[in-house]
């Protein structure tokens, strides 16, 4: 029953004894408060406001951030020519002296591998190069999932009918085996090359999505009106349709995100990923499973970190479709909330007062 | 419809033929076949190298190569279909052939069971929406969601195989296990019961006294090494096979629908008296005999139900029949426990829970016991299937969730309500029923794309299914058998997404397959 939209009188009308239960006017009531509470804002601010109001998305995206900056700032950055030192003492690559089994120690407090190589290091480079890859990966599959899904949602026809067998093409070759075949060939090449191969293969889900959006809004008044004033396909597109659909589009780019670096590291983790010398969280552990009976902290750091890195991007993408949801209702202010709450009570206590008989 | 099969079809052939050419192009441009021969000490390295590149046709272009590889599945019309030789010298379709069959083996179990419970899970959260039993399941579906597939495989491989191993060679239960167990289980109870404060309390309380009941019990009577308690058994059939049939009737029809009730109660009695009978001939039974006495025992509750009646009689036939059914499972669950000790000391020398392969080798030589197979089968998909299952309810559970949700909203269940009816009719019949048809389309979807093989997960324990296929064949770069890979999986995709619209249309009217 919980689910259901409160079936109170509005409160007005209560008040002054008209206690007819009409069920639209309790969600007017709602709508009420939040209403005042954006008034005068756009559209963006108030997908903002709430997203920012999400605690769970608000949490991971802090986490989000420190593991950002604590991988790229104590490995540093080594990519494309750009070499910028961090502040951890020891790379990736460079082997030192063991202690004991190479547990965790305050020197080296994620452990060292069998080769006396620093955990720390490793699992931070690992970090990197996931990050990187889903960065990539996200804005690779969002350019050609957008062009194409808006390409064949807005002109329909021939064009629709060629690009969405396109897309079915891609889509029938299931994900790991695409991206397993092209990591196999441009693994070694290194992980940008990979990022790129991985962003060609993950954009088919996106495209399907903005082409349905695309179908629907086409056909919307002020796309006509816009049609009337003169406006050109592209800026109707560009200008009319796309800001309607970026809530579409942000949130599965981020689900899309969160999904890959899950691909990422399984395809890494089958050994046609990111080649060695060079890492990522996925190859680490396909390198050390044998290993971790004996030697937990191998296995258990980079496994925490994809975990968390996942959970926080899934959870961020949870709170960017609430934002984004206009039937949200969870988004309203603790005191507006309370007000509401407050409204409603005594809306039924009066309600429930006049209906008895006098 | 037929016109829409047909086109739907034709458009599949050509997106299929276009992209086996497209994976035939990037698996041939994945790697040099011929590396291991190249990299390899033998003497007569460059007659090998020339045998292979004869073999394989590796000197004709690869744009071209394909048309020779598809010629081979086009000659299925003239009765030679072959979809050639991997790069060892075998036929393909033999390769694939027997991955496929350990694939279905492996998806088929934990499928069903991620239904279940994601249904199950589902349904509990939705009803109570926003409470803490809700926010725990979502935390946990989210991070379930969140783990790398390959990282469950390895725990549990890790930790809960070896660990249950130990456990029965020296059968010894921690102290914590009697504590977080119970709790944990109570918990859950009293978030899927609801209700009022007190209510919960009570569903808390005798959930976590039971369940620490059954753990002391199974401390003390080591239940895991021997999980019998030999003629004594029937007492504890009888109790279980009484609560499931309690439990059916109170979803379908509750108990005041006396007939209903009856019916299952009888079917339950009769299945009992029938425990000893079929303990005497259980040693010959095969899986056909068996499958046909569970067949036997779903007519015989239906028969029962008949013979009850009441004012709605298809309501107790089908109360018998799912009675019978759960009754014959708990015994046949019973009969093989019974031969779980001479599996576990006789067979795998108290190891059971197996972390590698489909089967036990050499086992055909040691019995041909329908039950100590049957055992063998579970403990080697038990640990897979767990890994398999973990994601899939995630995903299924809030998918349901979703949807009942949504169901619950709609216009018909406020109608349902203000009929009068009970919150059981309204759930189990209006609503459940209802939210259960987008989840085929999902289930449909996974199905497809399963039988493409877990990748990982068969690679984990070492089954050589279809996706042990793909990586084995992606690694030698053997373009042939990848490509055999590609047409089951291909395939199963392309026929369970048209499965999946058909079903969609067929369950609900409302949607019309535009031809």
């Amino acid at each position: 029953m919980s689910q259901l939209p409160p079936i109170e009188p509005d409160l007005n009308e209560a008040a002054a004894g008209a206690a007819a239960p009409d069920t639209i006017a309790a969600t007017d009531q709602q709508s009420n408060f939040e209403l005042k509470e954006v008034e005068g804002l756009s559209q963006g601010r108030i997908v903002w406001r709430r997203f920012l109001r999400h605690r769970g998305a608000m949490i991971s995206a802090v986490i989000l951030l420190i593991v950002v900056v604590a991988a790229f700032s104590s490995e540093g950055i080594d990519a494309l020519g750009v070499k910028i030192p961090g502040w951890w003492p020891y790379n990736y690559t460079q082997l030192t002296t063991m202690h004991g089994g190479g547990q965790p120690t305050w020197q080296h407090p994620f452990g060292e591998d069998s080769l006396g190589r620093d955990m720390f290091a490793i699992v931070m480079r690992g970090c990197q190069q996931s990050l990187m890859i889903v960065f990539i990966v996200g804005v690779i599959s969002l350019v050609i999932g957008v062009i194409i899904g808006a390409a064949s949602g807005f002109f329909r026809g021939w064009v629709d009918t060629i690009l969405m067998r396109f897309t079915d093409i891609v889509l029938i070759i299931p994900l790991i085996v695409l991206t397993a075949t092209l990591g196999r060939r441009y693994g070694a090449s290194g992980s940008l090359v990979l990022a790129v191969v991985l962003g060609l293969a993950s954009w088919t889900a996106l495209a399907r999505l903005v082409r349905g959006d695309f179908l629907s809004l086409r056909e919307r008044e002020f796309v006509d009106a816009a049609r009337v004033a003169g406006a050109g396909p592209w800026r109707i597109m560009m200008v009319h349709i796309l800001p309607n659909a970026i809530g579409v589009i942000i949130v599965n780019t981020t689900l899309l995100m969160s999904a890959t670096i899950l691909t990422e590291s399984a395809v890494s983790f089958l050994g046609f990923g990111v080649q060695a010398p060079d890492v990522s969280l996925g190859s680490v552990i396909g390198q050390y499973q044998t290993a971790f009976q004996t030697r937990p902290w191998l296995f258990f750091w980079p496994a925490a970190f994809i975990v968390i890195i996942s959970l926080t991007i899934n959870f961020i993408g949870d709170g960017l479709r609430d934002a984004f949801d206009p039937r949200q209702k969870r988004a309203l202010n603790k005191a507006a909330r309370k007000a509401a709450a407050a409204a409603r009570e005594k809306a039924r206590t009066e309600a429930s007062g006049a209906s008895q008989p006098a | 419809m037929l016109t829409f099969l047909s086109r739907r079809l034709l458009a599949s052939i050509i997106v299929l033929l276009l992209a086996s050419y497209l994976v035939y192009i990037l698996s041939a441009n994945a790697g040099d076949p011929l590396d291991a021969l190249r990299t390899s000490t033998a003497k007569n390295k460059e007659q090998l190298i020339a045998q292979r590149i004869q073999q394989l046709g590796l000197d004709i272009p690869t744009p071209l190569r394909y048309f020779l590889w598809l010629g081979g599945i086009l000659k299925v019309f003239v009765g030679h279909f072959t979809l050639g030789q991997t790069i060892s010298g075998t036929n393909v379709t033999t390769a694939v052939g027997s991955a496929a069959i350990v694939t279905i083996q492996l998806i088929v179990a934990s499928v069903a069971l991620a239904i279940v419970f994601g249904v199950l899970i589902g349904i509990t959260t939705a009803l109570r929406q926003y409470s803490g039993y809700d926010y725990t399941v979502t935390f946990l579906a989210f991070l379930f969601f969140s783990l790398p597939s390959f990282f469950i495989a390895v725990v549990l491989k890790a930790y809960v195989g070896i660990t249950f191993n130990n456990y029965l060679a020296d059968p010894h239960v921690a102290w914590w296990a009697y504590v977080f167990i119970p709790l944990v289980i109570g918990g859950a109870a009293a978030g899927v019961a609801g209700g009022t404060r007190r209510f919960r309390f009570m569903t808390f309380a005798i959930a976590t006294v039971a369940t620490l009941a059954v753990v002391v019990f199974i401390a003390a009577t080591d239940w895991f090494v021997t999980p019998t308690l030999g003629a004594a058994d029937i007492v504890i059939v009888a109790i279980v096979a009484v609560a499931l049939a309690l439990l059916v009737t109170v979803l379908t029809t509750g108990t005041r629908n006396r007939k209903a009730l009856y019916t299952a109660l009888t079917t339950v009695a009769v299945g009992l008296v029938l425990y000893f009978p079929f303990m005497a001939i259980s040693e010959h039974l095969q899986l056909w005999s068996v499958a046909l006495l569970g067949l036997l025992a779903i007519a015989v509750g239906l028969v029962i139900g008949y013979l009850f009646g009441g004012h709605d009689r298809s309501q107790s036939m089908r109360n018998g029949a799912i009675v019978a059914f759960l009754t014959g499972l708990v015994i046949v669950i019973d009969r093989f426990m019974q031969s779980w000790h001479v599996y576990v000391t006789e067979v795998v020398n108290g190891r059971p829970i197996a972390t590698v392969g489909s089967a036990t080798p050499d086992l055909n030589s040691l019995t041909s016991s329908f039950w100590i197979h049957g055992l063998d089968t579970y403990t080697h998909l038990l640990l897979p299937t767990i890994s398999l299952c973990l994601i899939s309810i995630a995903g299924y559970s809030r998918y349901m969730r979703a949807n009942l949700l949504d169901v619950m909203n709609s216009d018909y269940i406020r109608t349902a309500r203000a009929k009068g009816l009970n919150q059981r009719t309204v759930v189990m019949r209006h609503a459940f029923r209802n939210s259960l048809i987008p989840l085929t389309t999902i289930v449909a979807f996974d199905l497809g794309a399963l039988l493409g093989g877990a990748v990982i997960t068969e690679n984990v324990f070492a089954w050589s299914g279809m996706g042990r296929l793909f990586t084995d064949a992606l690694r030698d770069v053997d373009v042939n058998s990848l490509m055999g890979y590609f047409v089951v999986a291909g395939i199963s995709v392309v026929v369970f997404n048209l499965l999946a619209d058909v079903a969609y249309s067929a369950l609900d009217p409302r949607i019309r397959i535009a031809a």
